[in-house]
């Protein structure tokens, strides 16, 4: 197999970890402020239950999390449901990076002194406008590390998804180099990593920029 | 005319009963000092009339448009709609500053204008820039609250209080995290604004700035208000031991 066959056979898995990775990214950093409130809440059992879900998506391997998500609606209550596989390779990511992601929230928003919201609240700013306005923008400056740190994480945890099937750079990588005995798939697939990942750190650089004209 | 009407405010912090008791009353154009050792309340009694705090019982009136009111026995807040009518009626101007970090000196002085009194932006920034002029400050507009020193941070939280246009402001120690040369700065603005009769609650411990600025002063400790009445009288001639203590430790400094 010539190099430029290898490539073409192997670029519809960078399509489909892109579209993992990306999907995954949106909805989990979306649904970790859901989470992120939803820990803080004042109904206790809320707050308790939540916990619980974010020690678990923690505490356990995300291939293992993967795997329920895929077999356990046929297990736990004898569904088969048609065209599931891309849902709960989603599902696994999503809500476990949802997880990740409103920790890093929550120490976000420790760490922004409660002096910014009396000041605001003294100024007859409203509660959404205090924290739209003044509480958020600190926040996000606060956690771009961190998140960014998760976010390189999961472009190399999109790999994971091997465990369902899921034809991605990393399957075909595998499947090409045995029937082909060549190591150069691997090679493939690493470079497109870290040319994937070196994107993200440069937009977050730039993000980081962007936000460095202050210091709190 | 009386602006602020504070009565019978009781406080706690779980088991700790930080006001025992308090009356504050602030006539129209006076500038009322408060006074006292660490630890007294008087914080705290500034975090009450500016709703930061809830109070156990007592009642708040600016204006004699009611906060809090007492009724059987309990303090009962105002509508959500009569607080915030309430609540453009006083400024705040913190310890430490408390400015928006992320804003420029402008912002954070014109944002409030616009967003809460919805006043259009060239006329915010036009009222913005008069006010930082007036504190000597209108070259450091666009400048953000890091690249400023502590006196100048304070100036633009006095300004950023003041283009709210309210009717009482409220300083609690605005020198304490400042060095000595700085706080003359603030201290000076602070006596500018009562040359223009602007009605003034501080806490201070700069007794001879109380003395010399203020119309009325209150000395407290341990949760009430020892003792208070003109400047002049309460800090060279206090009625109450405990007053002449404090006095007398700050003399011997
Ligand atoms: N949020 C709080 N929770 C518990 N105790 C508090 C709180 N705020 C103040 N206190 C206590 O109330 C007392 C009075 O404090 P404060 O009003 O800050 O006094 P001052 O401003 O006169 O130094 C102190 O003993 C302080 O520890
Ligand atoms: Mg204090």
């Amino acid at each position: 197999m010539s190099l430029t066959t290898m490539l073409a056979t192997m670029l519809p898995g960078v399509g489909r970890t892109c579209l993992l990775f990306f999907l995954t990214a949106v909805l989990s950093l979306i649904l970790g402020i859901f989470v992120m409130f939803l820990r803080q809440s004042r109904i206790k059992p809320v707050a308790a239950v939540t916990k619980i879900y974010i020690s678990v998506m923690r505490g356990t391997p995300l291939m293992l999390q993967l795997l329920v998500w895929y077999f356990g609606p046929f297990y736990l209550f004898g569904w088969s449901i048609r065209g599931y596989r891309f849902t709960a390779i989603l599902l696994g990511f999503v809500f476990n990076y949802a997880a990740y992601f409103a920790e890093i929230y929550r120490s976000g928003m420790g760490s922004v002194p409660v002096g910014q919201n009396e000041a605001a609240q003294v100024l007859g700013y409203s509660k959404g406008q205090a924290f739209i306005k003044i509480i958020l923008p600190q926040v996000v400056k606060r956690i771009l590390p961190a998140v960014t740190n998760e976010v390189i994480t999961l472009v190399k945890d999109t790999s994971l998804a091997f465990a369902l099937a899921y034809q991605d750079v990393f399957s075909l990588a595998k499947q090409i180099s045995a029937s082909q005995t060549s190591f150069m798939p691997f090679l493939i697939a690493g470079i497109f990593y870290y040319i994937m990942n070196y994107a993200v750190a440069f937009a977050m650089d730039r993000c980081e920029k962007a936000l460095s004209y202050y210091t709190i | 005319m009386t602006l602020l009407e504070m009565k019978g405010i009781h406080k706690s912090f779980g088991d700790l009963e930080v006001l025992k008791g308090v009356d504050l009353t602030v006539e129209k154009g006076h500038v009322v000092s408060v006074i006292g050792p660490s630890g007294g309340g008087k914080s705290t009694l500034l975090r009450c009339a500016t709703l930061l705090e809830t109070v156990d019982a007592g009642s708040i009136a600016y204006s004699g448009e009611y906060a809090v009111t007492m009724e059987s026995g309990r303090a009962v807040y105002a509508s959500p709609a009569a607080l915030k009518s309430v609540r453009r009626r006083f400024g705040l101007v913190f310890q430490n500053f408390n400015l928006f970090p992320h804003w420029s000196v402008l912002r954070n002085v014109m944002d409030a204008p616009v967003s809460v009194l919805k006043l259009p932006k060239a006329e915010a920034r036009d009222r913005a820039m008069g006010f930082l002029e007036k504190m000597g400050l209108a070259d450091k507009a666009g400048a953000y609250p890091c690249q400023l020193s502590g006196g100048q941070q304070q100036r633009v939280s006095i300004a950023r209080a003041l283009a709210m246009d309210p009717e009482i402001l409220f300083f609690d120690e605005p020198t304490s995290a400042l060095d000595p040369e700085l706080t003359v700065e603030v201290l000076r603005v602070i006596r500018s604004l009562a040359e223009e009769h602007m009605t003034m609650v501080v806490v201070t411990h700069e007794m001879s700035f109380a003395a010399k600025v203020s119309d009325h002063v209150a000395f407290m400790d341990g949760g009430v208000v020892v003792e208070s009445g003109p400047a002049a009288q309460v800090i060279s001639a206090p009625t109450q031991e405990r007053t002449r203590k404090f006095l007398e430790g700050f003399n011997q400094l």
